[in-house]
């Protein structure tokens, strides 16, 4: 492991619950609907994170806890009974519902369990139940995605046959991108969890090589593991480096030779470099400081420093597996400083202090910081933009340069008056 | 339990976040886990705030929960103030630390600071957002003027004469969040400026803790949201004999109203009576000739208390619009709502479930929708033209430029903003004459291009229906073709009007003729 500076702090936060994954989780299963156990905050976070997006019925909602509920845990039970009947008699089309908790469900301890064994036991063949917990207290931002993943694996079947799992809800074109390529390097049997139709589960055993997309599904890897599966280590397929060595991994899981992998990838590198090359003239050399919110923070900076040549100021990330994050900070440059947890207020001290030219932040931060002259790019943006694979590196390095871009043609003058 | 897809309000907590945010010098301790920050980029995003709201959230988490929340309260507590210096304090919990009980406020109060400390208590499994501004900003009202109450005598209105100045008015309820605040403030003290009236203080928007102290050197208060600033009035009112104005100043009308109300309570003379009318362009835009073709289009109403009330009184008596629905889902407002509705002969929608009111749009088959964001996007899934009127909005309806909706400009930017979505007078005409004309395909037969897709969405779904009636009508070829020559915004209505006809004069099935009839049959009935 290289010599970083692992920090860890805590006090107030400015980072999402894990209620807040829901956002891309019910897109990526259009046949499945998030059931919010929770309070008015819930269903308003949910909302305010989707922003407006133009739907008819969403395929999420919140059952809202009322005074009543509060007072009998048996009533809030059948209350629960009842909404979900109510829910499913609305929408016939939904296949698999997940009950998610929140911080008030988890609070006053309603089981969420036992209500979706029973619910399966009576929808038995129509709808199934599962249940994990999307609460603040216990979780943030894209480890909501963790649960609910984790939700899913007992209802996997078992199977030995050999096969590439790629776990982690990737973006659809970059999916079928990766999957061409692991084919053309000779894997045939290649899935994706979560699938594209919840009830299209992948079966797993003994022969299923897991590989990770994203960084935050530290739950679901242990559970996998459980089932026998065998987890490839790697980094993350985020920019070239990142990306290479990820299909280096699964090439050598799956015994094919590395010629063979470089053979392949190697035009798609060298198209990316290219690509690439305007948007490192923007960020080389610049300072960059990354508020924790995603987890995806320390491959971000991998690959910010290691491909775009920024300087790295301070690598905050909400939660750290040091685990499952060791491919990727074998990478890191030495002394990168990482922080995990979050002082709000001081580490925004710390931001104005190391005057960055960008720092990467939620969205409640970034016009305040706008406003103090700095340059900001939401964190959000990263789980909800295509940004995995050789392919878009240059997209990726886009989505940094461009808020700096806009700023030399906000405070350049290039047209003369004439 | 119930069952939200989306919410027009926040929980109460949001509400306290708006006054805060909107004042000076206040910091609001909250203790809440660490996703309730969302609340955050409610103002920065939507507002586009440059400052982060004045919130310290606690961020307990489950293993805290064990432990001694209360001292992870009092951390935070200390923390906040050492380091923004707030000159008061709001202390408060979110839903979750509702159930678990440390008592924020009582513990903030047993730390020997010697600001001010509100305590707020917002039950958050039984209010909401508005509810919970209007608390907040009637409890910071009442921690900071309580001590005058006993010394201070009941407020004169007319004390200005005595004391030889202007009359003073405070401007109370405009807050972050909330529709346009920031320009009616600038509009309303303008038009007060102008009849010699000058503003003492404008809270929650702008003020500082020694502001609202001060709201006692004025004579009158204006009441410009009920929503948020009613309870604060009162209280002022009931403590210190301080009147306030109950007519909201949004159309040509209530702004007259309301200024003759402001002078009959200061009892200063009002010199330019005549002149009131000509201050805006609306009462003469909408005499103008081109206007004749508002004359009775359909418009369906929904917001909260306050601007749908005014948008029904400007439709239906400024602009000469039909009414066809008006609802709310200001809950606290209901009384009031159902009232307005029952003098337009229609049954007021009380509601917070967003499909009820796209259900009640598409049976009201409006021309018009004036609503929320969220009517914007059920209006457009419709086909039908759309103007945002209240919150809760997009960023898209804080616009940069001066956009009132109140006093004489805000009549103006109404104008504007309701007749631009509409088809023009003459245009319609020309496309009711030459409907063959290709150019005019449904959805695409003005300058408004909008409606295109969804237009024939909506009438194709229609027309799957329409083939088995469940009453066992059938429209004939002729009637079909004559029904498709129909505006296809009021389609359905003439479709649902004529089956009704058929069914009542036992017709089986519906021609070109049997059209004819019921319109003739309807326009009987209507005048
Ligand atoms: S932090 Fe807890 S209470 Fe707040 S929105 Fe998330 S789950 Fe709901």
């Amino acid at each position: 492991m290289s010599k970083v500076d692992f920090n860890k702090e805590t006090g107030p936060r400015e980072v999402f619950c894990g209620l807040t994954s829901i956002v891309w989780l019910h897109r990526r299963m259009p046949d499945a609907f998030f059931l919010v156990v929770g309070s008015r905050t819930c269903a308003h976070l949910i909302q305010s994170a989707a922003g407006v997006m133009i739907f008819a019925e969403p395929r999420f909602g919140t059952a809202i806890l009322e005074e009543k509920d509060l007072a009998g845990l048996a009533d809030a039970h059948e209350e629960l009974d009842r909404v979900v009947n109510d829910l499913i008699a609305r929408r016939p089309e939904i296949k698999t519902l997940f009950l998610v908790g929140s911080c008030p469900s988890e609070v006053i301890k309603l089981d969420l369990a036992t209500v979706a064994e029973k619910l399966n036991k009576r929808f038995f063949g129509q709808v199934r139940f599962v249940n994990y917990s999307g609460s603040g207290i216990e979780t943030t931002f894209t480890q909501g995605e963790d649960g609910a993943l984790k939700a899913l694996i007992p209802l996997m079947e078992s199977s030995n046959e050999e096969k590439l799992l790629l776990v982690g809800t990737l973006a659809n074109n970059v999916e079928d991108r990766f999957k061409k390529i692991f084919r053309n390097l000779g894997i045939s049997n290649i899935e994706s969890f979560p699938p594209r139709q919840s009830t299209e589960l992948p079966k797993i055993g003994k022969n299923t090589k897991v590989l990770l997309t994203q960084p935050y599904l530290s739950d679901t890897v242990r559970d996998l593991k459980h089932r026998g599966c065998e987890i490839i280590s790697a980094p993350f397929p985020l920019g070239i480096e990142g990306s290479t060595k990820w299909f280096l991994a699964a090439a050598r899981a799956f015994n094919i030779s590395e010629l063979k992998v470089h053979e392949i990838i190697s035009p798609l590198i060298n198209r990316s470099k290219l690509a690439l090359e305007s948007h490192k003239e923007i960020l080389k050399g610049k300072k960059l400081f990354l508020l924790p919110e995603s987890q995806l923070e320390i491959s971000l900076a991998r690959f910010l420093h290691n491909e775009c040549e920024m300087d790295l100021i301070e690598v905050g990330t909400p939660y750290l597996n040091k685990d499952l994050m060791k491919e990727e900070i074998n990478l890191l440059p030495d002394n990168t400083k990482i922080v995990e947890g979050q002082h709000v207020e001081k580490q925004l001290d710390r931001v104005r202090k190391s005057n960055p030219d960008l720092v990467v932040c939620g969205m409640g931060l970034a016009n305040p910081l706008e406003a103090e002259g700095i340059s900001t790019k939401w964190s959000i943006e990263m789980v909800f933009s295509p940004i995995h694979g050789i392919d878009q590196a240059a997209d990726l390095a886009g989505l940094f340069s461009k808020p700096l871009r806009r700023n030399q043609i906000l405070t350049s003058k290039t047209l003369v008056t004439h | 339990m119930e069952l939200t897809l989306w919410t027009y309000e926040g929980p109460p907590h949001v509400g306290a976040m708006r006054i805060a945010s909107s004042m000076k010098d206040i910091h609001y301790v909250l203790h809440a886990p660490q996703g309730d920050t969302y609340a955050d980029l409610l103002f920065t995003m939507i507002e586009r705030r440059g400052q982060r709201p004045p919130v310290t959230y606690t961020t307990f988490q489950a293993r805290d929960l064990g432990g001694d929340t209360a001292e992870l309260v009092k951390k935070n507590i200390k923390e906040a103030v050492d380091r923004f210096r707030p000159k008061t304090l709001l202390v408060g919990e979110s839903c979750t630390a509702e159930l678990i009980q440390d008592q924020p406020g009582a513990l903030a109060k047993g730390m020997g600071f010697d600001m001010p400390i509100v305590n707020l208590e917002l039950p958050a499994y039984s209010k909401k957002e508005n509810w919970g501004a209007s608390e907040t900003f009637y409890q910071l009202t009442r921690t900071l003027l309580k001590e005058k109450v006993s010394f201070s005598e009941k407020i004169n209105p007319l004390r200005w004469k005595k004391l030889g100045r202007r009359p003073k008015i405070n401007i109370l309820g405009p807050s972050l969040l909330g529709f346009r605040c920031r320009d009616d403030v600038i509009e309303i003290q303008r038009i007060l400026s102008e009849q010699g009236i000058d503003t003492n203080v404008v809270a929650p928007l702008g003020a500082s803790p020694e502001d609202i102290e001060r709201l006692i050197d004025a004579e009158v208060n204006i009441c410009l949201y009920q929503e948020i600033a009613e309870a604060s009035c009162e209280w002022l009112k009931r403590n210190f004999g301080m009147e306030y104005t109950k007519t909201i100043p949004i159309g040509i009308k209530n702004t007259i109203e309301f200024i003759n109300e402001v002078h009959n309570k200061l009892d200063l003379p009002l010199t330019n009576k005549q002149e009131l009318e000509h201050k805006s362009k609306l009462p003469w835009y909408s005499k103008s000739v081109d206007s004749n073709y508002l004359t009775g289009k359909r418009v369906f109403i929904f917001g909260d208390g306050t601007h749908a009330i005014a948008a029904a009184k400007i439709a239906k008596e400024e602009l000469g619009f039909e009414v066809v629905g008006l609802g709310t889902y200001t809950r606290e407002m209901a009384r009031q709502v159902r009232a307005t509705a029952k003098d337009l002969n229609l049954e007021a929608l009380i509601t917070n479930n967003y499909l009820e009111v796209e259900d009640a749009m598409k049976k009201a088959a409006p021309e018009l929708v004036l609503g929320t964001q969220m009517e914007r996007h059920s209006a457009k899934r419709l086909g039908i033209p759309c103007s945002v009127i209240s919150t809760p909005m997009h960023v898209q309806d804080v616009p940069a430029r001066y956009s009132p909706q109140m006093g004489w400009e805000g009549a103006n930017v109404i104008f504007d903003d309701w007749v631009h979505p509409l088809m023009m007078g003459l245009e319609e005409h020309l496309i009711d004459m030459f409907k063959h004309d290709f150019e005019f395909v449904d959805g695409h037969q003005s300058h408004l291009g909008h409606t295109a897709t969804n237009t024939k969405d909506f009438l194709k779904s229609d027309e799957k229906k329409e083939k088995n009636s469940k009453e066992g009508i059938i429209w004939t070829e002729s009637g079909r073709a004559e029904l498709t020559k129909v505006p296809f915004f009021v389609r359905g209505k003439v479709k649902t009007n004529t089956e009704k006809y058929a069914i009542l004069r036992g017709i089986l099935e519906i021609s070109d003729e049997t059209l004819y009839d019921a319109k003739a049959y309807f326009s009987k009935l209507n005048y």
